[in-house]
């Protein structure tokens, strides 16, 4: 039938059903372990070849030389979480985590290293 | 002010409490508050989500008023100015009139229904003349629109509102109200009026499905596009008490307002309980009002025009009809 | 009155990015619209002459928010195309997974967003909260709730696992139920009839004259669907109809989405039933011989069309990207003319524009001055001067 408020039964039962957001830093949905978050890097695998900062679309990646050998840093600032890296790495050195909350008050706060 | 002991004294005295603290105007201003928090925290429950905190419009209103004040170069300095006082101004004076803690006002007298829905139109006009005045494309849209929109919904609420009064054979809220109170069977035959007052009322606080003078992705915010900072926040108050005072009319009108009275001792009780009953009555009108406005669209001004023509008036027409033939025929 | 320009944008709340149309009423009618381009123009297909196919894959995706997919599939079926490379059965048949589910958010991103342009918030509110269960399963799948980053050059990034397969489904049965409910509000709600029926007239011969795409040419009773004309990834194997409806207006363009929405589901509830096992990925090489090619794809939003010239490095020499909006924009003039203001913003929303994909800027090293029209033979001349000095065939 056309009538004007045909929602309006199924909207009224909301009213007091518990809402479906939620007020966020208070309750937190757990993100999927599947997530492209945060970096995790793994000197020890590291063998400087160099192919992670090739890659990266966003020139978060670059290679430095610290101690004596040259390893890759990540800047969270320019990062896309596309994950290219941790695949074009041979040897796994990369490996994305779950985590998202990243937020930092100066540029070059968040590095990954 | 010195108070005398005598009983002058304490009448004065309830008058200026009367006035200016409960039910005056600071329980308008705390009242209206509510009842936009009222507003927003329901229909975000209805779409299921969680709502503003308690004192948000508070909140709001106080940094509104912190706000820096912009006049527009284009706009009429004056009117501009002016727009929003006037609007909120007639809204508290009509307040004064509504019977909320016993049934006479502050000043009951022959005609009052007729003031209240006089004052109650003047909020439309000042919209209108913000609008107008404030020298900016959307401005004067959206005060065209209300201005070409105000005979579609005045038009049915008078009709509506007066329908009570004609089977009572008065002007005066205060015998509407005992009249009501003494025959429960008015509420039936007046029910079509209240209906048709309810939409009406939608209508002039420019809700949903109504909107359209402000209507967001049309005009912007229409009349109210360029003001900024206090005069806004006064349009927003102007908005809230308008509800509040529509509402409380049609609870007044329609359903009884603050009756059956209790009579206590002192006499700030039985106010008290009174208040209460009218507070009860308008927020049922205030929720019917939200209802209405969560599962509908916006519509066109033409398609309101003829809604209100082809639909509101006759049926406000036809209202008044069963009212003059239930008088006619020795009433209720 | 008399008559007034309105501009509507750059800022205005009806658009959701920023683009100018200016305009003309008569009262409330509209009479004239003047359309300008070019505020949100990015320069991607410049940029992505700078960079190499990997790099690319993720700047195409940023072309467009919501359907980021369509973009990154065309650009690596032109890639895999000029390498000659057959991707795996299975890879095909997750990227066509993912172009559904991407289809499916979009359509009820666009039906929260028709609402809101007629005031209707409420089904805002509820579409995008069902438009949710679609983004967590991308999610789930590939990792971010936009940008996928699912293709690699040669096949797909990541594999859908049996888990994933039970999610999706379940996913699935939730959205058709939702759908149902959709469907059954938007031809019964009156209000939304009122703003939306014989609203915003395409007439078919207008359709195929200014060449509408995607479910705004649908809405007209044009069976146009790239899907169906000429298949890409697994569409050949996969049975769906092509909807289409001829009451040329709002509503149809309501309809043939929420209609979509359940062949989306159909085609996903195939592809989850006959998944093939196999590899997901085969190695390509980092460099792109010469050649040239030309791919398109049925975006949410419309045939989605992407050309590549590779000159035999890691960089493409030319890439080109024409999206639906921009095919849809002088149907838009066309449909807006004649209209109420009250109509112009559902209208504009009925194509479900996505401004910063299609927007593009001309700059023109000459004696014009800002603002000089330049007609389209010169501008032809100008483009063949162009290619000709960098050694292109005309």
């Amino acid at each position: 039938m056309k009538v004007p408020g045909k929602m309006l039964p199924k909207i009224i039962g909301f009213i007091v059903r518990k809402p479906v957001t939620v007020l966020y830093p208070k309750q937190r949905l757990t993100p999927p372990e599947t997530l492209r978050g945060k970096m995790k890097f793994h000197l020890d695998r590291c063998i400087s070849c160099g192919l992670c900062a090739r890659d990266c679309p966003s020139a978060a990646c670059t290679m430095h030389e610290i101690d004596g050998k040259k390893r890759p840093v990540f800047d969270l600032d320019y990062c896309t979480f596309c994950a290219q890296c941790a695949e074009s790495c041979p040897k796994d050195a990369i490996e994305m985590t779950s985590e998202f909350e990243l937020a930092h008050y100066k540029k070059g706060e968040a590095i990954v290293k | 002010m010195v108070c005398g002991k005598g009983v002058e004294g304490i009448d004065i005295l309830l008058t200026l409490l009367y006035l200016f603290i409960f039910p005056g105007f600071l329980f308008l201003f705390a009242f209206s508050l509510f009842t936009e928090y009222l507003d927003r925290k329901i229909y975000a429950r209805m779409q299921r989500r969680v709502g503003p905190p308690f004192l948000q419009p508070f909140a709001d209103l106080v940094k509104l008023a912190a706000k820096e004040d912009v006049v527009p170069e284009k706009a009429e300095h004056f009117m501009f100015t002016a727009a929003p006082i006037i609007g909120l101004a007639a809204i508290f004076a009509a307040y004064l009139y509504l019977p909320i803690v016993s049934s006479t006002g502050l000043h009951s007298f022959n005609g009052d229904l007729v003031v209240v829905l006089y004052l109650l139109t003047i909020p439309t006009l000042a919209l209108f003349l913000g609008g107008w005045y404030s020298g900016n494309v959307f401005g004067q849209k959206g005060g065209m629109r209300v201005a070409s929109l105000l005979f579609s919904y005045e038009i049915p609420f008078f009709l509506a509102l007066l329908t009570p009064a004609l089977i009572e054979g008065s002007w005066k809220m205060a015998d509407i109200v005992h009249f009501e109170i003494s025959h429960p069977l008015e509420f039936i035959v007046s029910l079509l009026g209240f209906v048709i007052a309810l939409i009406a009322l939608q209508g002039k606080l420019e809700r949903l499905p109504f909107d359209i003078p402000e209507a967001e992705t049309e005009i912007v915010a229409g009349p109210l596009v360029e003001y900024s900072g206090r005069r806004l926040a006064l349009f927003r108050l102007a908005r809230d008490a308008e509800m509040v005072v529509g509402a409380g009319l049609l609870a007044v009108v329609f359903l009884a307002g603050p009756e059956p009275i209790v009579q206590l001792e002192p006499v700030y009780l039985s106010w008290i309980v009174g208040a209460l009953v009218f507070l009860v009555k308008t927020l049922f009108v205030i929720f019917l009002l939200i209802l209405m406005k969560s599962a509908v669209a916006r519509i066109r001004t033409d398609q309101m025009i003829s809604f209100a023509y082809k639909w509101l008036i006759p049926l406000a027409l036809v209202q008044i009809f069963i009212a003059i033939m239930v008088r006619f025929l020795g009433g209720i | 009155m008399g008559r007034v320009k309105l501009p509507i944008g750059p800022q205005h709340p009806a658009l959701k990015e920023p683009e100018n149309f200016t305009i003309t009423l008569d009262g409330e009618r509209v009479v004239d619209v003047d359309i300008r381009i070019g505020y949100t123009h990015r320069g991607i297909e410049k940029l992505m002459e700078s960079r190499t196919y990997t790099q690319n894959l993720y700047l195409v995706e940023r072309i467009c928010g919501i359907c980021s997919y369509a973009h990154v599939e065309n650009f690596t079926q032109n890639v895999e195309e000029i390498l000659g490379i057959q991707i795996p059965k299975r890879a095909e048949y997750i990227r066509t997974l993912f172009l559904e589910l991407e289809r499916l958010h979009s359509h009820f991103l666009w039906l929260g967003v028709a609402g809101h342009e007629i005031g209707f918030d409420t089904l805002f509110m509820y579409t995008w909260q069902d438009r949710e269960v679609v983004q967590d399963l991308l999610e789930m799948i590939s990792g971010n709730r936009v940008n996928y980053a699912m293709n690699a050059i040669g096949g797909v990034r990541r594999d859908v696992s049996v888990e994933h397969q039970k999610k999706v489904l379940q996913g699935m049965d939730y959205l058709e139920k939702r759908a149902e409910y959709y469907k059954e509000v938007a031809i019964n709600e009156k209000t939304i009839l009122a703003r939306a029926e014989n609203v915003g007239i395409l007439k078919t011969k207008d359709a195929l004259k200014f060449s509408a795409v995607g479910p705004t040419a649908r809405a007209s009773g044009i069976t146009v669907d790239i899907r169906k004309d000429d298949p890409y990834a697994s569409y050949l194997d996969t049975p769906f109809d092509v909807i289409t409806t001829n009451t040329n207006d709002v509503l149809g363009r309501v309809v043939v989405r929420v209609l979509e929405i359940f062949e989306s589901i159909k085609i996903i509830r195939y592809l989850m039933a006959h998944l093939p096992v196999g590899e997901i990925v085969t190695k390509a090489p980092r460099k792109v011989p010469e050649g040239e090619s030309i791919s398109h794809t049925e975006a949410p939003r419309g045939e989605d069309f992407h050309y590549l010239r590779s000159n035999g490095t890691e960089k493409p020499e030319r890439y080109k990207v024409r999206t639906p909006t921009l095919a849809n924009l002088p149907a838009l003039a066309e449909m807006l003319k004649g209209t109420y203001l009250a109509d112009v913003p559902i209208i504009v929303a009925a194509i479900d524009p996505c401004m910063g994909c299609m927007d593009r800027v001309l700059l023109l090293k000459g004696n014009e001055k800002p603002g000089e029209l330049v007609d389209g033979e010169r501008l032809r001349r100008y483009s063949i001067k162009w290619f000709a000095e960098r050694g292109w065939k005309a």
